[in-house]
């Protein structure tokens, strides 16, 4: 037994993924304890929905999850046309799938290649995922203009319709990105110092993920078939043949393994739903600006895992009361009991397997 | 109808408990709290805290819980009603760990205090302010709220 050791891991680290800070305490390399401190991020998200209206807080939601703007963007118009009972046009409810599976794709991919980065494969697979991302934030830009903060779903429908030749691009990339997700599996899936890296460490028993709420890829990857889009499908998943990738351990390989797959799931989506896109129009003819009262919670499937929103409205123009429930943020409220007894390079390997957005954990 | 059951079978439990349905949420009495969530977690299957927060309605506060049985496929929305001069209420952390984080985040920007929480501290404020800032009282001198909108015509 050597002396105990207190380290300061963060908040400026590049594998704490942004701006978290973790107090470890350590003996030798073992860590002992884990206590996380939060808040470097923290811009008051829900104090900023109450001071303004419906529409207006549409871009504040693309800045939780900075990664999957697009998936964020759904969540909340889907939780606000709860509460309104808007309906949807069929062709703004496929053009949204396709573009909350897209964005799921890029997300997945930033998380496979900073996971790569952690584990010491240094820069080669990060730079191949980025460029893949590339295609899809250079399609969104497309799209609404913008690379990273879209502010594309409006409440009713769309900001806009897709321009002519968009349906061309995205079965490009879909041909691309089945090539390139061979070279993934060749490049890291079973390759041994991969292998030896992230097999059996950071174990997360379904029962300890059940039990702090996990969601997403993480819960997935612990044996738990569970996911929104096939269980409580909204939008109009429940007509798309797709399956539920699951793990069997719940280790860091099981999560990585997890992403993986679950691009191949969301490129099969994307696949089927452009040869159906209805004819129609997808823009949203919602007044900007309206009344609401009552209450609604919606959750949404995002990359990371469960989004919801929980809107009280008391008949004024803004929402009385917005809660942001984040994935991340009960995703990484079970890392210390994940990573006690571990090395602190184990704990890398366990906290970036987590893949968490320190923009949504803090709002 | 889902919310309807779930009040019935905890008026069958206990009969003397006064449990009502107000608008998409039950709410149960502040005392009993405890016990209906036991209640809850090990015999109606809502083994999961989705996510605990409040609201604060200016003359009495909510505690909000969201509890999801994966099995059965129903989200509860559970309230508890606290008057703004005691705001406490158990923790149900020993229920599900996941109310540990949320209960500490509820207690940072409401200020309610989760009795027999383990490590009840601010998580995203700094530990050393006294206020609470989702509070529709809350004040601080470089803090001013936008004016409500008024809404344009259109």
């Amino acid at each position: 037994m050597g002396e105990e050791l207190i380290v300061n891991m963060g908040p400026q680290h590049p594998s704490t993924h942004g701006v978290l800070y973790l107090e470890l305490k350590l003996d030798g390399e073992v860590v002992l304890d884990c206590v996380p401190h939060l808040g470097y991020l923290h811009r008051s998200m829900e104090k900023i929905a109450e001071n303004r209206t419906y529409t207006q807080f549409i871009p504040f939601t693309d800045r939780l999850d900075y990664l999957a703007s697009m998936n964020n963007n759904l969540g909340y118009c889907l939780a606000v046309e709860k509460l309104l009972n808007v309906e949807v046009t069929p062709r703004a409810q496929y053009l949204r799938v396709i573009i909350a599976e897209l964005n799921r794709v890029a997300s997945h991919l930033v998380a496979i290649g900073t996971f790569a980065q952690d584990l010491g494969a240094y820069a080669t697979p990060l730079f191949y995922a980025f460029s893949d991302r590339e295609k899809i934030v250079e399609l969104f830009d497309e799209l609404c203009g913008s690379r990273l903060t879209y502010n594309y779903v409006r409440i009713g429908g769309l900001s806009g319709d897709i321009p002519p030749g968009t349906d061309k691009v995205i079965k490009d990339f879909i041909k691309y990105e089945y090539k390139q997700l061979v070279e993934y599996n060749e490049l890291l899936t079973h390759n041994v110092i991969f292998l030896a890296r992230s097999k059996n460490i950071g174990i997360l028993s379904k029962e300890l993920a059940q039990a702090y709420s996990v969601s997403g890829p993480i819960l997935r990857a612990s044996g738990v078939r569970w996911d929104l889009r096939k269980d409580e499908p909204y939008l109009v998943y429940d007509k798309f043949d797709f399956d539920v990738c699951v793990g069997t351990v719940g280790d860091s390989w099981d999560r990585f393994k997890v992403r993986l797959d679950e691009v191949t799931q969301s490129l099969r989506i994307i696949e089927q739903a452009i040869e159906a896109i209805p004819e129609g129009n997808p823009v949203s003819k919602v007044n900007r600006v309206f009344r609401g009262t009552g209450e609604s919670y919606l959750r949404t499937e995002n990359p990371r895992g469960e989004l919801g929103f929980y809107l009280v409205a008391e008949g004024g123009f803004n929402p009385y009361r917005c809660k942001i429930r984040s994935p991340s943020f009960s995703n990484l409220s079970v890392l210390p009991a994940l990573i006690k007894g571990l090395n602190i390079s184990d704990a890398v390997c366990v906290l970036g397997s987590l893949d968490i957005v320190m923009g949504e954990i803090d709002r | 109808m889902l919310i309807n059951d779930t009040q019935k079978k905890i008026k069958d439990k206990f009969p003397s408990l006064a449990v009502e349905i107000v608008g998409s949420a039950l709410v149960v009495p502040k005392s009993s709290l405890l016990e209906v969530a036991t209640f809850l977690k090990n015999e109606l299957s809502f083994e999961n805290c989705h996510s605990v927060t409040a609201v604060d309605r200016k003359d009495k506060m909510e505690a909000v819980y969201h509890l999801y049985s994966t099995s059965n496929h129903i989200m509860l929305t559970l309230k508890v009603i606290l008057p703004m001069d005691d705001l406490t209420v158990e923790s149900l952390y020993l229920l599900w760990p996941s109310a540990n984080w949320l209960e500490r985040e509820t207690f940072d920007f409401f200020g309610i205090k989760f009795l027999h929480h383990p490590d009840l501290r601010r998580i995203m404020n700094p530990d050393e302010w006294t206020d609470y800032p989702l509070r529709k009282d809350f004040k601080r001198d470089d803090f001013i709220p936008r004016p409500q909108s008024t809404g344009l015509k259109g």
